[in-house]
């Protein structure tokens, strides 16, 4: 089974194992890493999901919607290779993707 | 550590309510290294879960019950947070710090942070306790009323044009039902927004076929064994399945009222959370505070955002880091495809300006308050919503023209 590496605040890298279907921001909060809030579950309703991905995962996933640009335009940590984490789901493909939980708004 | 394996009879930090309030505070502790030992008390026999899926996509089966808990089970185990559930407290003892427990057995505790939340509102009128009469707060009465959509119940009429009531308005017609829904006052969402986003949602909901009646109520809820029909005050029956009574909570804080605390709508809290009964905290939908982000008024804010600051509030306080609740608010609401964010509170305003044409389904109603924006709801808009909440935050005092012209992106009013 795949793996992804997940980079906390702290600066410590987790590998968290891939569970094809699920989300990337429940991929994480499973895994009992519990500094990402994501409040509103996966609804695209708020920015608590945020991570910056690797450049070369960032483009193996499909282009954000408008909505995803403008929540993610609320933070104001936001980064060429930012994304909200609900946003992305995850597949084996995702083996090795590397993401960065990012700074608390 | 398995759930109400041995529970202690004793813990530095009690939480009474096991939702996402409860949840965050303990959470919040194990984070900033608090070291005490945690238990949670829940009066549902579940681990903490997302109470706002219920009404939308669990009900609509799109999202199975696993993924709306908060943490996996685990979890809990891991940050040391001991578990009671499918109990609630009957009596706080506040000089001897001691809950008495549903089951009869008590608990000590350092600290108390009643995070119990609320209980649906009962339907008063007679039949309101009928088989076949829902409502919508917890995973049972979810699973109870798709049990009998499972069992071929069609005819739905729901009571109560707020969020929970729409937004299972929406559910059922999206499963082939065929939905009344009655408002007992002039229109929807009176409560908490303005003329304009009430009189959209009631459009929206009757073009999806939904029978929405304003100044409607329910005389009787009918049936013998189970309900068959309700009762309008003018005589009218509308024959039904099922009911669905979504005209809100009432908190559940009585034993902390019986204790001594102060309250009564909720239970009062300062700006650390704190109640009047020493080392006793509340938090979420039951905790009667001052808002700042609504001129200091005394309220309580029944929402996700609420709940889960407060806890972090409620926390820092019991590990001596004094910093007052002023969490800014926001809200969201999923009817078919319409996307309902908000943020701020509108209770107050004296001016509402709509930007965009409603009719478009992509526009938003600001809130005006002696010329200040308070509050802004935003359908299917999201640039509105993330430029408006740094409007309000920031205390604009908009140029109304301009805040109606929805040429103009918020950022530049």
């Amino acid at each position: 089974m795949g793996e992804i590496l997940v980079t906390t605040r702290d600066g410590g890298t987790r590998s968290v194992a891939i569970r094809p279907g699920l989300s990337l921001m429940e991929t994480i909060r499973d895994a009992g890493i519990d500094e990402m809030m994501a409040l509103c579950g996966g609804c695209l309703s708020c920015a608590t999901c945020h991570v910056f991905v690797d450049a070369a995962g960032y483009d193996s996933f499909p282009p954000m919607t408008d909505d995803e640009n403008d929540l993610l335009d609320s933070s104001d940590h936001r980064r060429e290779t930012s994304r909200l984490s609900c946003q992305l789901v995850l597949d084996e493909g995702c083996d090795g993707l590397s993401v960065t939980i990012a700074p608390e708004d | 550590m398995a759930a109400n394996d041995a529970p202690p009879r004793h813990a530095d930090v009690v939480i009474a309510g096991a939702g996402q309030g409860g949840a965050q505070c303990a959470i919040t502790l194990r984070q900033r290294g608090f070291a005490g030992t945690i238990l949670m008390i829940g009066r549902e026999p579940e681990l903490p879960y997302e109470r706002p899926p219920l009404s939308k996509e669990y009900l609509a089966r799109d999202k199975p019950w696993e993924r709306l808990l908060i943490r996996p089970p685990a979890f809990w185990e891991e940050r040391q947070v001991a578990m009671l559930l499918g109990t609630g407290v009957t009596a706080v003892d506040p000089a001897a710090h001691r809950l008495t427990l549903s089951d009869g057995g008590s608990v000590t505790y350092g600290s108390l942070v009643w995070a119990a939340g609320g209980d649906p509102r009962p339907q008063p009128c007679p039949g309101g306790a009928l088989p076949g009469v829902h409502a919508i707060r917890t995973r049972a009465d979810a699973d109870r009323l798709m049990a009998e959509l499972d069992a071929g119940a069609r005819r739905a009429v729901v009571i109560g044009g707020g969020y929970i009531g729409l937004e299972a308005a929406a559910v059922l017609t999206k499963l082939g039902c065929t939905v009344t829904l009655l408002e007992a006052l002039p229109r929807v969402l009176a409560r908490v927004a303005g003329e304009a986003l009430s009189a959209f949602y009631e459009a929206e909901h009757r073009a999806h076929g939904v029978d929405l009646r304003t100044s409607a109520s329910a005389a009787a809820i009918e049936g013998d064994t189970r309900v068959t029909g309700v009762r309008l005050a003018d005589g009218t029956l509308l024959p039904a399945d099922i009911v669905i009574a979504g005209i809100g909570i009432v908190p559940a804080v009585a034993p902390l009222i019986a204790a001594g605390a102060e309250g009564g709508n909720g239970v009062a809290v300062d700006a650390l959370c704190r109640t009047s009964l020493a080392d006793v905290y509340a938090i979420g939908d039951c905790a009667l505070h001052r808002n700042a982000h609504a001129d200091g008024a005394l309220t309580r804010v029944e929402s996700v955002q609420n709940a889960n600051d407060m806890a972090i509030t409620a926390a820092a306080a019991i590990l001596g880091e004094a910093k007052p609740y002023a969490a800014f608010p926001w809200f969201w609401s999923n009817q078919y495809d319409l996307k309902l964010q908000t943020a701020g509170i509108s209770a107050g305003y004296d001016r509402e300006i709509v930007r965009g044409d409603p009719a478009t389904r992509s526009f938003s109603v600001c809130y005006l308050k002696d010329g200040r924006l308070i509050a802004i709801d935003c359908v299917n808009a999201m640039k509105d919503y993330v430029q408006g909440r740094k409007l309000i935050e920031g205390g604009a005092i908009p140029d109304p023209a301009r805040l109606g012209d929805a040429a103009i992106p918020l950022k530049e009013v």
